[in-house]
């Protein structure tokens, strides 16, 4: 017998090298964040005080529909080949297995967007500390992204058409990070400082590091019976 | 000890089975027999406390399973129907992940001590999506070499194997039912195992 933690590890490790496995779907995810923040600048016109204004709003929506395209894989394929059933039945923390996958969702979804999103700040024309800021803010929000999205996906486990329902269930839910996300770029470039909105966002983030786990757990069960 | 007293079991409309009750004492084994449909899994999963029965109570030592799960799951081996096996990964590595998450370190040569009597030498390193559904069954019951359980609850543990396999896992029940371990299984064939306890659903 181990550490607590080593369970949550091998539950990190095995997600990771199942991702690794299938490099496509994290590209693609990565990809869709891409065009879909490039599409907006090509729509709306080269006008730079326009684009720096709606830059940080922009590239906080694709994060949340990039994060999204991976939601609905996070239980189904281990709903669907018994692996789920194992992990409850594991003597192990069931909950602290389910953060862990939580974690290595966020290391494949959310990261590699918090990465690139500086790069695709610039053709927004977003100034240096503009650039910081944005990505402190999305270090923060998106861990939040994949905890919430983690509730929905394991609510509707086992439903037909999930996918579209799992929107619905969990865009809303997003609209507080959404907001102080954006908003704290948004209130630098006002002179207000962005202190406060990142702060409301970690403030979400230790929240929803809590609770999101548990209440997933929860639902999780339900599902098995 | 296992207890089972009073048990319903409802799906939908259907009534399963009701007034269930039985016990498994040490050393026992006891199969579950029954048609298609006629509840088996649904038993074992209660058993397991992965679901919770209409009515009635299931006790390992005398405490309540849904009540402690992880004191009891600590006792537990349950091998479902369905693989748990990630088609991605080799043998070696679907093994040493689904233990070490219930806790349990596995490194490379007690993997392979494990994967061998089961006559899979040269398919450690390959992914399990190349392996045939017998030889996927063999990496499952592997996990009964290298996890510790008292009571073993095997689902169909016969399906897909061959006569050299069945014989080696029949072997290895008998070995811990001698070591005071106890298991439940369902199966359909006629059982070369020690006489154990029987009920029909």
């Amino acid at each position: 017998m181990n550490g607590l933690l080593y369970p949550f590890q091998q539950s990190v490790r095995r997600d990771l090298l199942l991702a690794a496995r299938h490099k496509t779907e994290i590209i693609t995810a990565l990809f869709f964040f891409v065009i879909v923040v490039n599409l907006l600048p090509l729509g709306i016109g080269p006008d730079p005080d326009l684009l720096r204004k709606i830059a940080p709003g922009a590239l906080w929506i694709g994060a949340l529909l990039a994060t999204l395209l991976g939601l609905q894989r996070l239980f189904a394929p281990d709903h669907a080949d018994g692996t789920l059933e194992q992990m409850a039945l594991s003597p192990q923390s069931f909950t602290l297995l389910v953060a862990g996958k939580i974690l290595a969702h966020w290391l494949v979804a959310g990261l590699p967007v918090v990465l690139i999103a500086p790069v695709l700040g610039l053709q927004f024309d977003l100034s240096g500390r503009g650039l910081l800021i944005l990505t402190v803010s999305l270090l923060l929000g998106t861990p939040i992204l994949s905890l919430i999205g983690a509730v929905g996906a394991a609510l509707t486990l086992g439903v037909r058409g999930s996918g579209a329902l799992l929107s619905l269930l969990i865009l809303p839910l997003y609209i507080p990070a959404l907001i102080f996300g954006a908003g704290a770029v948004e209130a630098d470039l006002a002179g207000l400082g962005p202190e406060g909105h990142l702060s409301l966002l970690a403030a979400l983030l230790v929240v929803s590091t809590f609770f999101a786990p548990w209440v997933t757990t929860v639902a999780l069960r339900v599902a098995l019976e | 000890m296992l207890s089972v007293s009073h048990l319903t079991c409802q799906r939908g409309e259907r009534v399963l089975f009701q007034d269930l009750s039985f016990e498994l004492p040490e050393s026992q084994w006891l199969q579950i027999a029954g048609a298609n449909g006629a509840g088996k899994t649904s038993l074992l999963r209660i058993l397991c406390g992965l679901a919770e029965p209409v009515a009635g109570r299931v006790t390992w030592n005398g405490n309540a399973v849904r009540e402690n799960p992880e004191a009891y799951h600590a006792n537990l081996l349950y091998l479902g129907h369905q693989g748990a096996l990630k088609e991605e990964l080799t043998p070696l590595e679907n093994l040493a992940l689904s233990l070490g998450m219930e806790g349990f370190a596995v490194s490379e040569n007690t993997a392979l001590a494990a994967l061998h009597p089961f006559g899979l030498q040269g398919r450690e390193y390959l992914p399990v999506r190349f392996l045939s559904a017998g030889q996927r069954r063999r990496v499952l019951l592997c996990r009964l070499l290298l996890r510790p359980a008292r009571l073993w609850i095997l689902d169909e543990p016969y399906t897909a194997l061959d006569a050299h396999a069945v014989d080696f896992l029949s072997s290895l029940i008998e070995t811990h039912l001698s070591r005071g371990g106890s298991a439940v299984l369902t199966s359909h064939q006629s059982l070369s195992l020690s006489p154990g306890l029987c009920i029909t659903l």
